[in-house]
């Protein structure tokens, strides 16, 4: 090699080194570049409110004076002649996973329990009935206005005044039930598309109160800020509950006892109409900067995992129930004690519970389908029993890492059919008015049709909620070293598969150390061998 | 034997001193950022650990492949091509040789630059230790494009930590080993310079030449 290419090769090595340089993922991101999901995803966003042709305080038929919720379902329904139909089938209507009356399996119209109040008791239970949108159970029609009506208006009392003083001759009831008339239709006017108001009345207070249920589902989202919600925040986004949980004829896009929300996770590129209830479907599945690793990690890890650090960030939620605490008096009166956080911590009617704020996720693998233990099913007491559980596995590519609340119980079950119990609650009959088990879990037993042996004792339980509301603004993401470390990560009990930094062979390492420290302790020998041999020979000239 | 002078020759061209230079430089902060991967230390923090990691392996693979290069265009592999004779004499001097303060066997010359237990050593490490510390990174950070056959990553990592682990040992070995030199940093100092210094009397064996060196 002569010497005058040396120059050339060394240009050409640093020209390749600059190269690999500029495509590696190392390259940080030059400037305040934005990432592509989120590109994409406002743009997917970008058109200002939904605009509407009607005005439904103009039409006449919403002005009348109305004797009761049912015609002024009648009158909805006077132009939106599919309306009822349609909802008819969805599930917000039946409660059934299946949709279908004789399969009664799932839905918390049919055998499904959980551990809160643990059962609807195929609809017996008439406190459960204030959730459900139709004006009596589902006796009678649709009530349109539980989802369209923008007014907080109780039509229940209102049409039971109207009715009573239309029975009164007396010219001065009828002025006051005029009164009223003009309030409703007041409130029926104002009908629009649904918003968080309508979502939120039942779903912000599944289990009967504010965040008892879900966690990332509370009345803080009512209004919430984008650090708590960066979709919803009033000062960002905005979001509308159905901006996401897109709807077409009235079924509402969404997870199901039995379904995952979305069959397969595509983006609106990938398939303009699918729902919007994924968050790939706005932001991609590589939605991250320039190749980012972080890209690497969505075909295993979900979005939510990551993004969405801790829940129950503003309001608390329930994070166990022990039943068997319950019916404990003061002086023959039941009592409640309220805990730190403001929530009841002792309820003689309910047992013993907890709350947390700022609740990091347990974290399970998750295809978006969970299963359910119902009443009918067998179970082993002598373990804790998943009532709802996250399905997956580490090997199915249709599996995601996801973020979980998992709600403790202890549960009435039956010791000789081994099946969990749907106690009667509310009503005169119910646990909560006699403080007597055995008959609240006979009569409970016997809404739902299945038999109770009579005998009765506690199981532990376990309920899981998917954890995806509440996600965070970006730079409040989880840092990579909470998974990938070696001890206490939040990804510690899962195994089924090999994660950097966590992860290690017991063997490789100890070889690896051994082979170091041999050579180490070879180098040290040899050196002092020499330090003391240095005298001999030619050393003496240049050691 | 004291009386034989020494000399200073050139040995290593300016490309193969920078060539060294660079990939002992890779190789250090690949160690370093792989450990902190591997769990041993935090230094620079988990994720710029990664980064630096990837980058600078990807970098070393295509800078790898001009060495290849470069190594069969100008037959320097040659080099390399391992030999028997005079390897027992080697590890004999290195084991006992030394202490006497005999001379070294094999004394480098501009045709032969590596002794017979070096050709050994770095033929190993270049044919076998680096590629297969190349080829398991490469498909340790390819794996989510192969991870749909359901090739498990823990096998990958392991061999891939196992070769880290070995490289430690080689560079402590090979650090040592530069001080054996006739003074603690000739041949450091010969590595930087490109001058090694030799006995004016050393001739090369015929055999140490390889045939048609230019
Ligand atoms: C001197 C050469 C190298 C050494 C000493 C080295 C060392 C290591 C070590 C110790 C780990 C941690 C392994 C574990 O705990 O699972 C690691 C991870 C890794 N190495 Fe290397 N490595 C070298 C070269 C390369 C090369 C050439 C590539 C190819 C691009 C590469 C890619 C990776 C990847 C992808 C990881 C997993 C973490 C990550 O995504 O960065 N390495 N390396």
């Amino acid at each position: 090699m002569t010497k005058k290419c040396i120059p050339g090769l060394i240009t050409i090595m640093l020209t390749a080194f600059l190269l690999v340089g500029s495509s590696a993922p190392a390259a940080t991101n030059p400037g305040g570049d934005e990432a592509p999901g989120r590109k994409m995803a406002k743009q997917a966003v970008k058109r200002e409110k939904r605009w509407i042709t009607t005005d439904h305080t103009k039409h006449e038929i919403l002005q009348k004076p109305f004797m009761s919720g049912e015609e002024v379902t009648q009158a909805c329904l006077s132009c939106h002649s599919e309306a009822s139909a349609q909802f008819h089938k969805t599930i917000h209507w039946t409660w059934l996973a299946s949709g279908d009356k004789k399969d009664m399996k799932y839905g918390k119209a049919g055998y499904s329990v959980n551990n809160f109040c643990i059962s609807a008791n195929a609809m017996e239970d008439k406190s459960c009935l204030k959730c459900h949108a139709g004006w009596n159970g589902v006796d009678e029609g649709v009530n349109c206005l539980k989802c369209h009506g923008t007014e907080k208006f109780n039509y229940k009392e209102a049409f039971t005044d109207i009715q009573a003083f239309a029975q009164d001759d007396d010219p001065e009831s009828k002025e006051i039930m005029e009164e009223i008339q003009a309030e409703v239709t007041n409130a029926v006017g104002k009908i629009a598309l649904p918003g968080r108001n309508n979502c939120g009345e039942c779903h912000f207070k599944g289990g009967g109160g504010d965040g008892v249920k879900h966690g990332d589902l509370d009345t803080s989202l009512m209004k919430p800020n984008k650090i708590l919600d960066v979709h919803m925040g009033t000062d960002g986004e905005d979001f509308s509950c159905t901006r996401c949980h897109t709807t077409t004829n009235h079924n509402i896009a969404g997870r199901v006892y039995t379904n995952p929300a979305v069959e397969s996770s595509k983006s609106l590129l990938e398939d303009d109409l699918a729902p919007k209830i994924t968050c790939i479907s706005c932001h991609s599945d590589a939605p991250h900067k320039n190749d980012s690793k972080m890209n690497d990690h969505t075909d295993k890890v979900s979005c939510q995992a990551c993004h969405i650090p801790e829940y129950a960030r503003v309001n608390p939620t329930k994070m166990s129930w022990d039943w068997a605490k319950a019916g404990d008096l003061k002086d023959g009166k039941p009592y409640h004690t309220k805990g730190e956080l403001g929530k009841d911590i002792y309820k003689s009617i309910k047992g013993q519970m907890t709350w947390e704020k700022n609740v990091v996720p347990e974290y399970f693998w998750s295809n978006g389908t969970q299963t359910s233990t119902t009443a009918e099913d067998i179970i082993d007491p002598s373990t804790v029993v998943k009532v709802s559980h996250p399905v997956g596995d580490a090997k199915d590519p249709d599996s995601r890492i996801f973020p979980f609340k998992i709600h403790r119980g202890n549960q009435p079950y039956d010791k000789i059919n081994k099946t969990l119990l749907a106690p009667l609650l509310s009503g005169e009959k119910g646990y909560w008015t006699t403080f007597n088990w055995e008959e609240a879990l006979t009569l409970g037993n016997d809404t739902l049709g299945l038999p109770f042996s009579g005998e009765f004792d506690f199981v532990k339980t376990t309920y899981a909620f998917p954890i995806t509301h509440m996600v965070a603004p970006k730079d409040k993401a989880l840092d990579c070293t909470q998974c990938h470390r070696r001890d206490n990560g939040r990804l510690a009990t899962l195994s089924g598969f090999y994660m950097p930094g966590r992860d290690k062979s017991t063997a490789v390492d100890s070889l690896g150390w051994i082979i170091i420290l041999g050579s180490l302790g070879g180098v040290g020998l040899h050196g002092l061998g020499r330090f003391f041999t240095r005298k001999n020979g030619r050393r003496k000239n240049h050691g | 034997m004291d009386d034989k002078k020494i000399i200073k020759i050139y040995l290593y061209t300016r490309f193969e001193r920078f060539w060294h230079w660079l990939q002992a430089f890779m190789i250090v902060a690949l160690i370093i950022t792989g450990l902190e991967i591997h769990g041993t230390f935090s230094l620079l923090g988990f994720q710029r650990a990664v980064n630096v990691h990837n980058f600078i392996g990807l970098s070393w693979l295509v800078l790898f492949a001009f060495f290849v290069f470069w190594l069969f265009t100008t037959g320097e592999w040659k080099q390399y091509i391992p030999t028997t004779k005079k390897l027992f004499s080697v590890v004999i001097y290195y084991g006992f040789g030394i202490f006497q303060g005999k001379p070294h066997p094999v004394e480098k010359s501009p045709g032969a630059k590596h002794n017979p237990l070096q050709r050994l050593t770095y033929l190993g490490l270049s044919a076998l230790l680096l590629p297969v510390q190349m080829f398991s990174g490469l498909l340790y950070y390819t794996w989510n494009l192969w991870a749909g056959f359901m090739i498990p990553l823990a096998p990958v990592a392991w061999i891939h930590t196992l070769m880290a682990f070995m490289l430690i040992s080689f560079l402590l070995v090979h650090v040592y080993m530069t001080t054996t030199g006739h003074s603690l940093f000739s041949h450091i100092s010969g590595m930087i310079t490109g001058w090694e210094e030799i006995y004016e009397t050393t001739t090369v064996e015929e055999w140490e030449l390889p045939a048609k060196r230019k």
